[in-house]
């Protein structure tokens, strides 16, 4: 697809979008100029708070009024101008001449609706179809996104379906009328990464078929690499560059776009060094989680979240955990600090078995074993100052308070906080600083073994960068045995010394990882590779 | 679903066994001789003995309680000490204003509150909300007897468009004089489960507004109107009917305020009259009867949630 051949479908100039006062800038976005094509995939690409999610929703009218005004700038559709239409003209044009994907499409659909009646809605608003001409193209619809037995799945509820039968609804709904502009809100962030393979595949070929512009926002230069056409990169509110897909990965000129790109995780793992110590931290034998009971009179539903789960981490050592969602990895995690008690099998630590071990005796080696959680939003107590949180553990443990404050201090510097700000509430820091508070909680309590359950997931690459040379520095400094759960292909391969594959709570395949990578054996393992958005690109080595 | 229905049909049992045991211990283990007390200050002791024999008082405590048990197993209340009439009969006779009241109430909270509610929710924040928070929040102050005067004063005694009190029967009478004379009963005492079902429904539906599928439904083109038709006021439904189950179960004491203040000849008369009389066979089975009522409306709420939301499933 060449820019300026084909007929604009959307053209943004010089949209200024104003905040509320008392927000930590002025404008939301400011003075942003770009288009889509017809038949092109435009990718808006930038971290949290770029104003990438903004300007799509500016588009569709979807912005709550009150809060962010447009105050310059046109939104032509079609040559309209979309900021000029009432409140009515802009319904009739949202579903008809342009339509949106979510995220998260467990929660963009309706649960208590019937899918079916939910893309029918779209056709009941915007034309005097029957009830069965409706019926009929809405299963067309849907077998046009290539979904199962679309007369069964109409009468399903979204509960019912996979999350990517889920985004492929949302894409028939968007799709049904055949608008000519289609906005794509990071449509594959929330979905597992064969999964994510699958509806970028389906985007790419619906738009090759029916000619539509795409703009699609995302912070995944894996996914541009994989789908657009032409790249937008925003910071801050502001366009920092753009022009076509190879320009912008094979030479990006601005600052921002090099540090975007050389932050993503290659897929290809770093020499690891391989202690060859047996001095194993952490070790469980035969761990079975089943969730699920039996009731009275009833047959329960017994689902097996983890199966003979053997693994060992050494000292020194990151073990990664690898896995779709329902692979059994957090279970895994969750039986190994006891937050869960497992159905059978052991865990030891420095070879004391914990996994049937009672309350009282437990916490004794609770301090043994930290974690760190995914979203550092909720895993802080908002009313409680950083301070408070750190100190909490090891004064459980009978150190005293002045103590405690000097370790809290001293940890901050470690991970590269001010010891000052240790009096602040955690929402006076940003996530990538909230997530470093989490590791010197976790580091507070002097732990054998840390693990880390997603911890880098929920971070914007650039701090997912930073955040993962933090853990890698730790580990050494305090000699851990570290348990890395991923479901990122890319920063396991960074960070992970050894690599365990699970699915369907079974170990698949375990290994170096450089030799997982480089030689998967098990078909799972090689799906899970090959679906990696972006596997042909080394962005590491363009910058 | 149906093992469940079962399940909680027959689990009602052993709670009205608690229930009854209660009732009959309340009676047996408070101070003093309960047929003493019955038979009031210038009784004689014959009288006394005459009551006490009566009730069954004078057998030994497990002997009784086998008695009372065997006699609830038949479906038998007791009979009443002063009307001689048995207690069942004497709840079917008082079933009909009260059923109905309650029914009418119900009806008219659901029809303004959910509406009212939706509205506040909707424009959170504007004057239609505060004057709706502002009306929860007198509703809920406002005893229900002085409402009940005041509406009699304005609407009967004022401007002479409504009978002042008593019931008709729409069997009877037919239903317009049956109308004629619930609608007070009904607006005094709905006002407060109004007040409370709309600021309910106002939380639950605001909530429901920052979800989602709201916004893919404003993508559709959907109107405003029918956005909060169809996709937040049934997903706001599980906590709002859950509050009106409550309702209905705490309007018992209403019904009794109501029906006294209106001269309805409801079940709410019969417990004060049997109260006031200190008829303890009465105020026994009103108990039973009230806890089993209770009882069905709980199980009829959690049903209900399997009609708004297809994620619960028994």
């Amino acid at each position: 697809m060449s820019e300026g051949k084909a007929k604009p479908v959307l053209e943004i100039n010089g949209l200024t979008v104003r905040l509320p006062e008392g927000a930590d800038r002025e404008f939301a976005i400011e003075d942003v100029t770009l288009s889509v094509s017809e038949g092109e995939i435009v990718c808006i690409v930038g971290e949290s708070g770029s104003g990438k999610s903004v300007t799509a929703f500016t588009v569709m009218g979807l912005i709550p009024k009150k809060d962010l005004t447009p105050v310059a700038g046109e939104v032509l559709l079609q040559g309209e101008d979309l900021l000029k239409k009432t409140d009515r003209q802009m319904r009739a044009m949202r579903g008809e001449n342009m339509a949106m994907v979510f995220q998260e499409p467990m929660t963009a659909l309706n649960p208590v609706m019937r899918v079916g009646d939910q893309i029918a809605e779209l056709l009941e608003i915007h034309t005097n179809m029957s009830g069965t001409a409706r019926k009929k193209r809405v299963i067309d619809a849907m077998k046009d996104v290539s979904l199962p037995d679309p007369n069964k799945m109409y009468l399903s509820y979204p509960h019912q379906l996979s999350g990517g039968q889920r985004q492929r609804i949302m894409i028939a709904m968007a799709l049904a009328l055949e608008p000519r502009l289609l906005i794509a809100d990071e449509p594959t962030t929330a979905l597992d990464v064969t999964t994510q393979a699958e509806v970028l595949e389906l985007i790419k070929d619906i738009q090759r078929r029916h000619g539509m512009g795409v703009m699609f926002i995302t912070h995944d230069f894996g996914v541009v690499a994989d789908i657009a056409d032409r790249v937008v990169v925003m910071q801050n509110g502001k366009i920092v560059e753009q022009g076509t897909r190879d320009e912008i990965i094979a030479a990006p000129k601005h600052p921002y776009t090099k540090m975007l790109i050389g932050s993503v995780p290659s897929l290809t793992p770093p020499a690891h060094s391989h202690p060859e110590t047996d001095d194993a931290a952490l070790k469980t034998h035969g761990l079975n989680m089943v969730y699920g009971r039996h009731g009275f009179l009833q047959k329960g539903r017994l689902v097996h979240a983890a199966q003979d789960v053997e693994l060992v981490v050494r000292r020194g050592e990151t073990l990664g955990v690898v896995g779709e969602s329902g692979s059994g990895k957090s279970t895994v995690a969750r039986c190994i600090v006891r937050l869960i008690d497992p159905t059978s099998g052991d865990i030891d630590i420095e070879g004391v078995n914990i996994a049937t071990m009672p309350e009282r005796e437990l916490r004794a080696f609770r301090q043994q074993i930290q974690i760190v959680f995914q979203d550092p939003y909720r895993s802080l107590n908002p009313r409680r100052t950083v301070g408070q949180s750190i100190v909490e553990g090891p004064m459980n443990y009978g150190l005293g308070a002045d103590e405690a404050r000097v370790r809290a201090e001293e940890l901050m510097r470690v991970v590269g906080l001010a010891p000052e700000a240790l009096d602040r509430f955690p929402h006076q820091f940003s996530g990538g600083q909230r997530q470093r508070v989490c590791i010197a909680r976790a580091l507070a309590m002097e732990p054998k073994v840390l693990i880390a359950d997603e911890a880098v997931s929920a971070l914007d690459v650039s701090v997912q960068a930073q955040v993962l040379r933090l853990l890698r520095d730790v580990r050494e400094r305090y000699d851990l045995a570290m348990l890395f759960i991923t479901h990122d292909l890319r920063v396991a391969a960074q960070i992970c010394d050894r690599i365990m594959v699970m699915q369907h709570g079974v170990v698949v395949e375990e290994g170096r990882t450089e030799e997982v990578y480089a030689n998967p054996q098990h078909p799972y393992t090689q799906s899970l590779l090959a679906a990696a958005p972006g596997r042909d690109v080394d962005f590491a080595q363009l910058v | 679903m149906y093992f469940y229905i079962l399940k909680r049909i027959l689990s009602t049992i052993p709670v009205m066994i608690i229930v009854a045991l209660f009732v009959f211990l309340m009676l047996r283990l408070a101070p003093g001789d309960p047929a003493a007390v019955i038979a009031g200050d210038y009784a004689t002791a014959e009288d006394v003995e005459r009551i006490r024999e009566q009730l069954g008082l004078n057998e030994p405590i497990p002997v009784q309680m086998y008695k009372w048990v065997a006699q609830l197993a038949s479906g038998d209340l007791g009979t009443a000490i002063f009307s001689k009439l048995p207690v069942t009969t004497l709840i079917g006779q008082r079933l009909e204003p009260t059923l109905l009241l309650a029914l009418s109430t119900i009806t008219f909270t659901v029809l303004v509150a959910v509406p009212l509610g939706t509205l506040a929710a909707y424009k959170a924040g504007s004057w239609v909300d505060r004057f709706v928070m502002l009306f929860s929040v007198a509703g809920f102050s406002v005893p229900v007897f002085v409402l009940g005067y005041v509406l009699i004063y304005l609407l009967s005694m004022q401007l002479k468009i409504l009978p002042v009190q008593g019931y008709k029967s729409p069997f009877e009478h037919g239903f317009i004089e049956f109308f004629r004379h619930i609608i007070l009963p009904t607006l005094t005492l709905s006002v407060i489960y109004i007040a409370l079902i709309a600021r309910m429904t106002r939380a639950s539906v605001q909530e429901v507004l920052q979800e989602d599928y709201v916004r893919t439904a404003r993508a559709k083109g959907q109107s405003e109107f029918k956005i909060l038709l169809r996709h937040a006021l049934r997903n706001a439904a599980v906590p709002i009917v859950t509050v009106i189950g409550l309702g209905i179960a705490l309007m018992i004491g209403g019904v009794v305020v109501t029906e006294s203040v209106f001269n309805i000849p409801g079940l709410g008369r019969l417990v004060l009259d049997a109260v006031l009389a200190r008829d303890y066979p009465v105020i026994q089975g009103l108990i039973l009867f009230f806890s089993f009522v209770y009882i069905l409306i709980n199980l009829l709420i959690d049903l209900s949630y399997t009609l708004f939301d297809p994620r619960i499933r028994y």
